[in-house]
């Protein structure tokens, strides 16, 4: 499937951010939050929309990419889970948390629930350390998680989806 | 910043050493003679510090890596102290928990860097490694036809990346993914086979291990300890890069070629001078002398592509096959094996009784670009002496003939002014008419790396060139309206006063006539004809002309015109103009295409000229070269190649000579070429296999291919260089300049020279321009001629003033209608080289772009019905070829591509012989064609 081009919004909001650079490398990611806000996730062609824009290397911009876990290369669902799998809250039932999300929706971290309302994911630290285990979903963070309250806490969710930051 | 000319003194491993302040604490020890173990670095890259096996210790808080880490004064340095032998053998088992030993690498050339470390720590094959978890195999990917690719072996150094994206800027690697799971990954995620990778294989030249690899072409890979290395040169483009050939000698085969670092190439190669080397061993060279059998007269081609086949025999439409080289089955029947006195023997008599009989003039030779400067002087004096006759030239009539003739017209020396290293030290560029990224790959590399370092390049082309994606500027403009469009740069930096007044005052004349025919010409006039705005117009003009250092570059999109000599004086004008000339970053470039044009051309292969550009009408030279030579001289200049193909189609050329030359794939209107090599009485061709030109031949004479034989050669630069035998010639085939002294003295000529340094010794005698070089002096990375200059004419030209020549627009002979709406433009590819004699019997070559294509703009396609992939006819009004379709936005509505490399589909069926009136160039970029689906 052939992406839109970009938006004349779009396009205007993406030259001001070249504006503010001193070369487009410099640009780049915030050329790629840009780009997700108007597509959504940064599939191959937007990503090579993107490349083509600021005239920089495809595999450059792939390799950003693929680097920041939070860009979305798929479309994803409306609630983004990032639950934290690193130290502290691994030590603090991080994986517990996760299980829980995984049984309660059926599916695996990287993967999107078949009625499009949850994608996720397991993060490294999200710098919430001190109330661990946590969650981020959209702009909200969800601390000192309990595995038991997890249902309760994903139903809300579908009621009222949090979607992600631009 | 330290002044790099400040000396450092400092410990390293107790030794007291001085190194240059700025220099890494690895580079100073190695110049200590203390090899300082690393992976991830190569003294040809920017220095990362990724692999950490350089840590040293210099006394400090943690180790540092003294690849990247400056020398200090007073710094006292531990390379192998415990702590730093410790951390590396951590670092090394790590490394080797992961990597399948012995890799890929370590099982065919045998250095792998990362194995070799570990055998020096005394870590290979010890348990402990092993008992390390490991994660999980990762996939191999065959894809390429030349790179095998183990992500298992990759150590992650960057070395590869660094490779593609800064030595030859291609930009197709990338480190992709984070943490455990990163992996070098080629545009978005490909399969490199799939990707835009160009095969040039730098990322398999630099990898440390087995993750990058060369495949193995014709012989399987070896240890370099078990071969035979031979410096050489490339046998391809003009660039002329330095190699060394990996030759395994018991086998007679070249394993594998690098790129070498004591080269102008800087080690750097392209597809074609990395893998393009099989062909020499290829089943279908010839070893035998041939003649014609009596069954085979009257003449004409033999295969059925070049008898000119009847569409349906040839099987037009789908199903068609997919095409490659001759089927020897269809043409050897037609000869029978000789020996070489009897072919000699038949040669010299033949050839003899038609100069007796018709007068010299009815004998001619193509010598070839691809032979050494040694062979193409020996050819045009065996022509110029033992026929008696100046019908002697070659294909640089087919590629800068214009050029030539303009740039000794203008400036009274037809090479290039500066090297083309110099753009460096240009902040401007401009390029016309040049494909270089496919034509002069190497050389490209530099071009986009002084983009980076900040040179603008503005490019002008009919058809959009890879280049253009590193230009400042990219104006597209219809075919043939060079002069228009250099005319209205011309007008606008004459009307705007943006000249260099001093130096066309004191360096040039002409400036009243230029100024004149360049008045009518406005950016607007200008932009009607070529399509390009008048404001890029100016834009560009003033850009040149405001530089402080420009230089012009230009290639076969210039020359190649029944108006290509105007092209080159009008780029020559601009340039002289501005006075972007004689000076660091200023000269002008006409990138050379063969290997040895540049030397063909000075050894004298110009039916006008002796060698060193001697005119045969001036009775002073004539003299001397009848007093070195012992014969009298033609004082009439002889033919060029076109008209000697038209003089033969008349008999007026009735014997003919061809060392190493195709002209029935490379020259324009096949359909008259075979008309006239059928009508030749005797003709000779010596050559490596059996070109579509020696179906033609009364005798085949087997040659040397360029891996068998000792010679210098010219590139672009005037850069002269020796070349070594790498391999023994297969069966009876013999050295070209062997056979051309046979010849002579078989035809009361005598030559008799001991081998190539006596015959360079004579060229040299008689031409001024080369007499500094000595022979052996031109190992390495060669010498430049006249006296190793890489700029010339900072004080006068070669002319005394420069001369300002006016130009005006004419359009192309032959214009679109409405039966040939279609303008076709020719040219070459990246992995194929002139008629494909040498590239499509390469495996990897022939496997990267096994096919005759035609493109054409998408929109063309709707409107013409034709999708990708389908096959089209293609009609001029001189012939018809089939061929697929390829669209692409890269060529303009109204024009179309097609690569003259493929004999099934020979784009010279369909060229127009019309040439320049000066140059004596076809106009290969320019005719009219039909393209409808076949």
């Amino acid at each position: 499937m052939q992406t839109a081009p970009l938006s004349d919004a779009a396009k205007q909001k993406l030259n001001a951010v070249l504006s503010r650079y001193p070369n487009a490398m410099a640009a780049c990611l915030p050329a790629l939050h840009l780009a997700r806000a108007e597509y959504g996730h940064l599939g191959d062609d937007v990503v090579k929309l993107v490349a083509d824009h600021l005239a920089l290397p495809v595999a450059h911009v792939h390799g950003v990419v693929t680097f920041y876990t939070m860009f979305r290369r798929e479309p994803s669902g409306q609630n983004v889970l990032r639950v934290c799998t690193n130290i502290s809250c691994m030590l603090r039932g991080g994986y517990e948390i996760l299980g829980a999300v995984e049984r309660e929706l059926g599916i695996k971290p990287g993967q999107t629930t078949p009625d499009g309302c949850f994608t996720l994911i397991e993060e490294e630290c999200l710098a919430a350390c001190a109330n661990a285990p946590m969650m981020i979903c959209g702009a909200r963070y969800f601390l000192d998680l309990v595995p038991e309250k997890m249902p309760e806490l994903l139903a809300e969710l579908r009621q009222t989806p949090q979607t992600e930051l631009v | 910043m330290p002044d790099p000319g400040d000396l450092v003194t400092l410990e390293v491993d107790g030794h007291a050493i001085t190194a240059r302040a700025g220099q890494t604490i690895w580079e100073a020890a190695r110049d200590a003679g203390i090899q300082v173990p690393v992976l991830c670095h190569d003294e040809r890259l920017r220095p990362v510090g990724v692999c950490r096996l350089c840590v040293v210790d210099i006394g400090g808080r943690t180790l540092a890596a003294a690849c990247v880490r400056p020398v200090e004064a007073g710094m006292k340095v531990a390379t192998a102290s415990p702590l730093v032998v410790k951390q590396r053998a951590v670092l090394l088992r790590l490394l080797l928990a992961d990597h399948p030993t012995p890799c890929t690498r370590e099982r065919t050339t045998g250095d792998c860097a990362l194995e070799a470390e570990a055998r020096a720590a005394g870590l290979l094959g010890v348990a402990d490694s092993d008992s390390l978890p490991r994660g999980p195999v990762r996939a191999l990917d065959a894809s390429s036809p030349v790179i095998a690719v183990d992500l298992s072996s990759c150590i992650l150094c960057d070395r590869c990346v660094r490779g593609c994206n800064e030595l030859q800027s291609n930009d197709v690697l990338t480190r992709s993914g984070k943490g455990y799971g990163t992996t070098i990954t080629f545009d978005l995620g490909l399969p490199m086979g799939s990707s835009s990778c160009v095969s040039c294989g730098e990322c398999a030249a630099v990898c440390p291990t087995g993750a990058l690899t060369h495949k193995p072409l014709g012989a399987p890979l070896r240890p370099r300890a078990e071969l035979t290395a031979v410096d050489t040169t490339c046998p391809y483009c003009g660039v002329g890069c330095a190699l060394t050939v990996q030759v395994d000698r018991a086998e007679n085969r070249i394993v594998y070629i690098d790129g070498r670092k004591n080269g102008h190439n800087e080690a750097r190669l392209c597809v074609k001078g990395r893998y393009g080397f099989d062909y020499t061993t290829h089943p279908q060279r010839l070893t035998r002398p041939l003649i014609r059998r009596d069954t085979h007269y009257p003449k004409g081609g033999l295969s059925a592509d070049v008898r000119g086949a009847g569409a349906g025999e040839r099987g037009r439409g789908r199903g068609r096959r997919a095409g490659g080289h001759v089927d020897y089955a269809e043409v050897m029947p037609a000869f029978r094996e000789a020996t070489w006195d009897e072919a000699l023997d038949l040669v010299a008599t033949r050839l003899g009784a038609i100069r007796t009989t018709h007068g010299p003039n009815a004998l001619a030779g193509f010598g070839s670009a691809k032979c050494s400067n040694e062979e193409a002087y020996l050819f045009q004096k065996l022509v110029r002496t033992a026929f008696g006759t100046n019908n002697v030239d070659h294909c640089t009539r087919l590629c800068h003939a214009s050029s030539v003739a303009a740039l000794m017209e203008t400036i009274g020396s037809g090479a290039v002014t500066n090297v083309f290293h110099d753009i460096k030290r240009a902040d401007f560029a401009l390029l016309v008419g040049t494909n270089t990224t496919v034509n002069h790959p190497v050389a490209a590399t530099f071009f986009k790396e002084a983009v980076r370092a900040g040179t603008r390049l503005a490019v002008i082309d009919v058809r959009r060139p890879g280049i253009a994606d590193h230009a400042w500027k990219f104006l597209r403009q219809r075919p043939g309206a060079d002069v228009a469009l250099l005319g209205g740069m011309i007008h606008v930096i004459l009307e705007e006063r943006l000249y260099n007044e001093p130096f066309v005052r004191e360096r040039t004349v002409g400036l009243d006539a230029l100024a004149a025919a360049a008045a009518p010409m406005t950016p607007e006039l200008a932009e009607k004809i070529s399509g390009v705005p008048a404001d890029e117009i100016r834009a560009v003009a003033r850009a040149f002309a405001s530089a402080r250092a420009a230089m012009i570059f230009w290639g076969m999109g210039v020359s190649q015109h029944s108006h290509g000599t105007d092209n080159a004086r009008a780029l020559i004008a601009l340039c002289l103009l501005c006075g972007h000339i004689g000076r660091p970053g200023t000269g002008l470039h006409p990138l050379r295409g063969q290997n040895n044009v540049q030397g063909a051309s000075d050894a004298g292969l110009i039916p006008m000229l002796f060698p060193d550009y001697q005119s045969v009408t001036d009775p002073v030279v004539r003299a001397r070269f009848e007093a070195a030579w012992g014969f009298a001289l033609d004082p009439v200049p002889g033919l060029t190649v076109v008209e000697i193909m038209q003089a033969a189609l008349e008999h007026r050329v009735r014997g003919m000579y061809m060392m190493g030359e195709n002209p029935f794939l490379s020259d324009p209107n096949i359909n008259k070429v075979r008309k006239a090599l059928s009508a030749l009485d005797f003709l000779v061709v010596q050559d490596i296999f059996l070109t579509e030109t020696a179906e033609f031949a009364d005798v085949i004479l087997p040659a040397t291919s360029f891996f068998e034989k000792t010679g210098t050669f010219t590139n672009t630069d005037r850069r002269v260089q020796l070349g070594h035998a790498a391999l023994a010639p297969p069966g009876e085939a013999r050295l070209d300049w062997e056979i051309i002294c046979d010849v002579a003295t078989r035809m009361g000529a005598p030559m008799h020279y001991d081998g190539p340094e006596a015959i360079f010794n004579e060229l040299r005698s008689l031409a001024p321009s080369l007499a500094g070089l000595d022979y052996t002096s031109l190992e390495g990375a060669g010498r430049l001629w006249p006296g190793d200059q890489e700029i010339l004419f900072g004080d006068d030209f070669p002319s005394g003033k420069g001369r300002l020549v006016p130009t005006s627009f004419a359009p192309a002979r032959e214009l679109p209608d409405a039966e040939f709406p279609i303008v076709l433009v020719t040219g070459r590819l990246l992995e194929h080289w002139h008629t494909g004699s040498m590239t499509r019997r390469s495996r990897a070559l022939d496997a990267l772009e096994p096919e005759a294509f035609v493109e054409l703009h998408p929109n063309d396609g709707t409107h013409l019905g034709i999708a990708e992939g389908d096959f089209v006819l293609a009609r001029s009004r001189r012939g018809e070829i089939v061929l697929r379709a390829r669209l692409s936005t890269a060529t303009s509505e109204g024009s179309c591509f097609i690569p003259f490399h493929f004999r099934e589909a020979a784009a010279n069926l369909l060229t127009i012989d019309a040439l320049d009136p000066v140059g004596k160039i076809p106009e290969f970029k320019f005719c009219a064609v039909a393209l409808s689906r076949a």
